[in-house]
């Protein structure tokens, strides 16, 4: 079993991410009032992941635990990506 | 409340928390018992999904209406594809044995999450209540098929909603399950168990641990879609509000494809115990079937595509799904040559176990070959929702994932009761089946092959031949089922007392008392050696 040090993260660190996820969900909305056509859905998708890369990292605590989580959550996120662009080499090519 | 006094020497059956014996059982958070509960739940609908399959079948036995209207057909294979999908065959055999032998095959006293475990059971019994609601409400049972294709699953009149909640509800069940093991499995594992000496049946619960952990989420938001499309009409999937119907078959195969490995993965883990057991032997590439195991887990995820090649994807999707459906069945492939690698030249010793693991790999093959014929596209567009699909499915999970669970219930049945079985009943009961089985699905490729489609209720003379022999291979496969479970009842109840390790396995269950005690082991073993390094 691992005996991996504990890691306390400040309140404040909890707050700037809880604003920075409060300013950025406002950015993917206020972003929605500009006319990017197609671009669009690519602006708020990018906001989105932002988004998740930083509940993942703080609140999720995944910054400060061992190497074999991350990598785990990194395989997850490849497999996602992996059916997402297989999806759309129907939707591209259609 | 006092705290009731525990003997740990005791069988688990005997300890009891309540006074009432089914508190026992609902609320206890035994992994055993929570097994036994799966076991009995999963045996219950089993009856129904098969009971359902034979009315279809004997439906089919004559052209025109037999014994049902055509609307009552609809709706009988609809039902018998969510009972055996969602209520049997996903949470089967992970469900039932997992929970069961999972903690004593890797030297632990329970799962990681005891009390999520019972969770698990009580979402599965709230999801199969809600699914089963959709039979008595509304009006009518539903009709889409147990795919619940859009645009027509809100379009029918039917009463769809309570089987999609159902539906959803029960991939909680299997969610909460996969990351039990996950922890289970990395954690608590006993001392000296590396991951290399692990048995397979908990590595192929490990890999599709993985599959439900990720999957099973996918079809959980195309259930909701779907429900919120039908009450909203929001337009995800309807071309009339500007949806993509096509969508809905991507996002629901993109879970339902890697299903099947949730299916028959736990199936080859109970393969590979049964076989070096039977045969005295070690496993043949053992290392070979871990990494086959979690590449059929892996690749697994990207070949949903070959169930749409004629919904109307774009020609590049065609080929590079038909390419990557061949490439898995490539590990398919490695565990077959081993298991049969392993016989060669064992000592065999030919238990009924063993005889359901040989009719797993006989009837596996005759599903994986000709599912062949439907991964490839030229031949696929052939005979696309004929009876000749249902026939290959059929093969692959019933004469696959189903056989497996027989195989297992033999294997392990003197572990969680006790007590042996009828040897003699339990033989005639399994050549009826393969008997039956191969009577009521062989001819079904021949008729897909002549065109005959699926779910149709009624079907030109040309096909009544082939009909009349599949619905007699029904009916005695649906006898030879009924010798098996009335066989294995009767001797859990009546049964002689059976040693502690009747078929000299080497696995850890086999070192524990029949049945266990609570905890399993009176101190938590050491393990020094591979799970099947027999010598002679």
């Amino acid at each position: 079993m691992d005996n991996h040090s504990k890691h306390i993260v400040p309140y404040k660190t909890y707050l700037i991410i809880l604003a920075s996820l409060i300013v950025l969900t406002i950015l993917s909305i206020l972003i929605t009032e500009i006319e990017l056509g197609e671009y669009s859905t690519a602006g708020a998708l990018i906001f989105a992941s932002v988004k998740t890369f930083l509940v993942l990292s703080y609140f999720m605590h995944l910054k400060f635990d061992n190497l074999i989580l991350k990598i785990f959550v990194g395989l997850v996120i490849a497999v996602f990506v992996a059916v997402v662009v297989i999806t759309f080499m129907d939707y591209i090519h259609r | 409340m006092a705290e009731p006094t525990i003997n740990l020497e005791q069988s688990f059956y005997e300890v009891k928390n309540y006074k009432s014996p089914i508190l026992n059982w609902i609320l206890s958070t035994d992994h055993k018992r929570i097994g036994l509960l799966y076991l009995y739940s999963i045996m219950t609908f089993f009856v129904v999904g098969a009971l359902l399959g034979l009315a279809m079948k004997l439906e089919l036995i004559a052209p025109g209406k037999t014994i049902m209207e055509a609307q009552t057909y609809n709706a009988a294979f609809t039902f018998h594809g969510i009972i055996m999908i969602f209520l049997i065959i996903i949470p089967g055999l992970p469900a039932v044995f997992g929970n069961f032998l999972l903690p004593i095959m890797i030297g632990a006293k329970d799962v990681a999450f005891p009390k999520l475990n019972l969770l698990s059971w009580w979402i599965y019994v709230l999801g199969a209540i809600v699914a089963l609601l959709s039979q008595v409400m509304g009006d009518g049972p539903p009709d889409t098929g147990w795919t619940f294709y859009a645009p027509y699953s809100f379009k029918t009149t039917s009463t769809v909603l309570p089987a999609l909640i159902g539906a959803f509800i029960l991939g909680f069940s299997s969610i909460l399950t996969g990351l039990n093991f996950i922890v289970t499995i990395h954690r608590m594992r006993a001392p000296g168990m590396t991951w290399l000496k692990m048995p397979l049946f908990p590595w192929t619960l490990y890999a599709t641990a993985w599959i439900q952990l990720l999957a099973t989420p996918v079809v959980g938001i195309t259930l909701l879609m779907v429900i919120a499309e039908k009450m909203f009409q929001i337009g995800f999937f309807d071309p009339a509000l500007g949806g993509d119907p096509i969508l809905f078959q991507h996002l629901f195969w993109i879970y339902s494809h890697p299903a099947v490995y949730i299916m028959i993965l736990p199936a080859m883990g109970v393969i590979s115990e049964v076989i070096p057991t039977f045969c005295q032997k070690t496993i043949f590439g053992y290392k070979a079937i871990i990494a086959s195991t979690l590449l059929i887990a892996f690749v697994g995820y990207f070949v949903w595509g070959h169930h749409m090649y004629t919904a109307g994807m774009s020609d590049t999707a065609l080929w590079l799904f038909s390419l990557l459906t061949f490439l898995v069945a490539i590990p398919s492939a490695i565990k077959i040559f081993n298991w049969i690698a392993t016989l060669y030249k064992g000592s065999i010793n030919l238990e009924i176990p063993l005889y359901w693991a040989l009719g797993f790999l006989f009837l596996f093959m005759i599903g994986g070959l000709t599912g062949l014929v439907l991964g490839s596209v030229a031949t696929d567009v052939y005979v696309h929702d004929t009876s000749f699909v249902v026939a290959h499915f059929h093969f692959v999970m019933f004469g696959g994932t189903g056989t497996g669970f027989f195989a297992a219930l033999h294997y392990w049945f003197p572990k969680m009761y006790g007590k042996s079985y009828d040897n003699t009943w339990a033989k005639v009961g399994f050549w009826g089946f393969i008997i039956g089985f191969m009577m009521l699905y062989m001819p079904m490729f021949t008729l897909g092959m002549q065109g005959m489609p699926r779910r149709y209720f009624d079907y030109l003379e040309q096909f009544h031949g082939g009909n009349i022999l599949s619905s007699f291979g029904a009916i005695i496969l649906i006898a030879s089922l009924a010798i098996v479970i009335i066989n294995l009842v009767t001797s859990a109840k009546r049964g002689k007392k059976a040693p502690k390790n009747p078929w000299d396995g080497i696995t850890l269950e086999w070192q524990v008392d029949s049945p266990p005690t609570l905890e399993n082991f009176e101190t938590i073993p050491v393990v020094e050696k591979g799970p099947y390094d027999y010598k002679k």
